[in-house]
C-alpha cells in the first residue's frame, strides 16, 4: 500500500524522488509476490505508469467493494508490460498507453477478447514554473534547450510526430528514457522545456508550467484495456474492465487529465 | 583481474600440497556465479542477424563515444586520484579515517543518485553549477563533459581504494631509505613509491575504466541521452531493449567483446612491461 502512495504522490517529481521511484518500484514488486494469503482473490492488472494515479484510486473502488479481494496493480511502460505478458506472465489485465504495445500481446495470442479504447491522452509542452525560455507555443523550442522522450517509447515516438507536424526543426538535447526523466530534468531546471503528456504534467502540480498544444498538430494517443487469455481471475478481470468503462471510473479517468476514448 | 606479481629473482620451488577442496569448491562456484550470465548472453545471441544487428551507425557512434569518455575519465583518475591515495597511505592527519568514508562515499550511492546529486551540484542551476552558468555562460549537463565527470564520478572510488591499497602494500623502508639517502619526498614518490606500486595502479586504473565502461545511471540522469553527444554504449542497449531483446543482446556482446580486448591487451602491454 505504502509503496503505491509513494507512486501517486505529487511531490514524486522532486530531485531526489527520482531515485526514490527506482527503488520503490523495485520494493513494489518484491512486495507483489508472497503476500498473497489464502482464500483472497487476487486481480492482478499491468497498466501503463500514467494509469498510476487513476488506476489507485479505482483499485481503492474496487476493492471496498470486494472486501475478499485484492487488486495488484503493476506499473510499467507498455512496451514491457507486454513484453512480460507474452512471456506468459500470469496477468488478468492489460491496460497499455498505446495501440503498439497491445498489438504485441495480440500478436503472442495473450488475449481472451478484443482489446477496448478506454481512455486518450494528449501531450503537451512542460516548463520551469517561472518559464526561462518564454516560450508561449512550439515555434518557440527553436531557441531553447528542450528534452523529449526518446522515439522507443510510445511518448518519444508521439513528440517526434507533433513537432514534426508543427515543423519545429530544432533538435533535442537529450532523449530521455521516459516522461519521469523528461519531468525531473525540467523540474530541476536543466531543460527549458519538455514535451510530456497531459495527465504527466497534472500530477507534476506546480512543479511545471505548462504550454498547450494546438489540437491541428496534437496526437491523440489511445490507451487500450483488454483481459488476457489464461487470466486466472476471468471473471474479476471482466468486472474490472466494466468499472474502467462504468460512468464513475471516466469521471476517474478525466480527473486525472485523460481525455474521451 | 591483475594481481600484484613479485616474481623477482629466482623463486625456489617449495612443494605446498594439493589445494584444499574446501577453497577450490567456492572457488568455482564463484567463478560459474560470474560466467554463467555472461556464457547465457553468448548462448542467446542472435547471431544469423548478427551483422544486420550491429550496422547501425548510432551503434559506432555509441562505441567511439564510451571508447573516447572512458579513457579520458581514467586519465583524469589516475592525474588525481592516485595523488589522494598517496596522501591516503603515506601521510599522517587528523579525519583521514573520515575522508576515507567519503572517498568510498559514490561507490554506495545508486548510480541514478549520483547522477542527481551531481545535476544539484553541476547543473545549470547547481550549487557550482549556477555561478559557472552565470559567469562563464559555461553548462554540463547535455555535453560530452558530463559524460565524463559522471563516469569520473562512480569510478574514481575503485582506483583510489586499490591505489591506496597498493601503496600500503609497498614496504615503507623503501622510502625511508630513500629519504636517508637525502632525497626529497617528491622524487622518492617518482623514484621509488611510484614503481615499486605500478602493478596494483594499473590493476586499479583497468577496475577503474571497466566501471567507467559500465556506467549508466549517473550518466543518463546527470548527462542525459542523446546519439553521438552523450549516449553511451548502456544507454545504447538500454534503448535497444526497449525495442528489440536481440538488439540489446547484439549490442551487449559487442561490450563483452570490446572490454575483454581491452582487459587483455593491457595487461599484455602493462603487466609484461612491469614485471620485467
Amino acid at each position: 500500500m505504502t509503496c503505491r502512495h509513494t507512486q501517486r504522490s505529487r511531490r514524486m517529481r522532486t530531485a531526489l524522488a527520482v531515485a526514490a521511484v527506482f527503488t520503490s518500484l523495485a520494493a513494489c514488486s518484491e512486495n507483489n509476490e508472497g503476500t498473497d494469503s489464502g482464500g483472497e482473490q487476487k486481480l492482478t492488472v499491468f497498466a501503463a505508469s500514467s494509469l498510476t494515479s487513476a488506476f489507485g484510486v479505482l483499485e481503492q473502488a474496487f476493492e471496498k467493494e470486494r472486501l475478499n479481494v485484492d487488486v495488484v496493480v503493476s506499473f510499467d511502460s507498455s512496451t514491457t508490460l507486454a513484453e512480460q505478458i507474452s512471456q506468459g506472465a500470469p496477468v488478468d489485465v492489460i491496460a497499455t498507453a498505446d495501440q503498439a504495445s497491445m498489438q504485441v500481446v495480440a500478436d503472442a495470442d495473450q488475449l481472451a477478447a478484443e482489446p477496448v479504447p478506454f481512455a486518450s491522452n494528449t501531450l503537451v509542452v512542460v516548463t520551469p514554473p517561472d518559464n526561462p525560455a518564454d516560450i508561449q507555443d512550439l515555434s518557440d523550442l527553436d531557441t531553447a534547450d528542450f528534452v523529449l522522450c526518446d522515439p522507443s517509447a510510445p511518448c518519444g515516438a508521439a513528440s517526434a510526430q507533433v513537432l514534426e507536424a508543427s515543423s519545429v526543426t530544432a533538435r533535442a538535447k537529450s532523449l530521455e528514457p521516459n516522461v519521469t526523466a523528461v519531468l525531473s530534468k525540467v523540474t530541476l531546471g536543466e531543460a527549458d522545456a519538455g514535451l510530456v503528456y497531459v495527465t504527466d504534467a497534472q500530477a507534476a502540480g506546480d512543479e511545471v508550467a505548462t504550454v498547450n498544444i494546438p489540437s491541428g498538430s496534437n496526437v491523440v494517443n489511445p490507451y487500450y484495456i483488454a483481459a488476457v487469455k489464461n487470466s486466472p481471475e476471468p471473471e474479476l478481470a471482466e468486472k474490472w474492465l466494466a468499472l474502467v468503462s462504468s460512468q464513475a471510473g471516466q469521471r476517474v479517468l478525466q480527473a486525472a487529465g485523460f481525455g474521451r476514448p | 583481474m591483475i594481481g600484484l606479481t613479485t616474481s623477482d629473482g629466482p623463486h625456489l620451488e617449495v612443494p605446498h600440497g594439493r589445494a584444499p577442496l574446501i577453497l577450490i569448491m567456492p572457488a568455482l562456484a564463484a567463478l560459474a556465479f560470474l560466467v554463467t550470465p555472461v556464457a547465457a548472453v553468448f548462448l542467446r545471441a542472435p547471431w544469423s542477424s548478427l551483422v544486420d544487428q550491429l550496422s547501425s551507425p548510432e551503434l559506432l557512434d555509441a562505441l567511439r563515444l564510451s571508447l573516447v569518455t572512458t579513457t579520458i575519465s581514467t586519465a583524469l583518475c589516475i592525474v588525481f586520484g592516485v595523488p589522494l591515495a598517496w596522501v591516503l597511505a603515506r601521510t599522517e592527519f587528523r579525519g583521514r579515517g573520515l575522508v576515507r568514508a567519503l572517498v568510498t562515499l559514490p561507490l554506495v550511492l545508486p548510480p541514478v543518485v549520483g547522477g542527481v546529486a551531481l545535476l544539484l551540484a553541476l547543473g545549470r542551476n547547481g550549487l557550482v553549477g549556477g555561478p559557472l552558468n552565470d559567469l562563464f555562460g559555461v553548462t554540463l549537463p547535455f555535453t560530452t563533459a558530463a559524460v565524463i565527470f559522471a563516469q569520473s564520478f562512480v569510478a574514481l572510488p575503485f582506483l583510489v581504494i586499490s591505489v591506496e591499497g597498493a601503496f600500503r602494500a609497498s614496504d615503507v623502508r623503501y622510502d625511508d631509505a630513500a629519504a636517508t639517502l637525502g632525497a626529497s619526498r617528491w622524487l622518492t614518490f617518482r623514484r621509488v613509491t611510484l614503481p615499486i606500486a605500478l602493478p596494483g595502479i594499473v590493476s586499479g586504473a583497468v577496475l577503474c575504466w571497466a566501471r567507467a565502461l559500465g556506467e549508466f545511471g549517473a550518466t543518463i540522469t546527470f548527462a542525459g541521452s542523446f546519439p553521438g553527444v552523450t549516449r553511451t554504449m548502456p544507454a545504447q542497449v538500454y534503448f535497444a531493449l526497449q525495442t528489440s531483446l536481440d538488439a540489446a543482446i547484439a549490442l551487449s556482446l559487442v561490450m563483452i567483446v570490446v572490454s575483454v580486448a581491452v582487459l587483455a591487451l593491457l595487461r599484455e602491454r602493462w603487466m609484461s612491461g612491469v614485471s620485467a
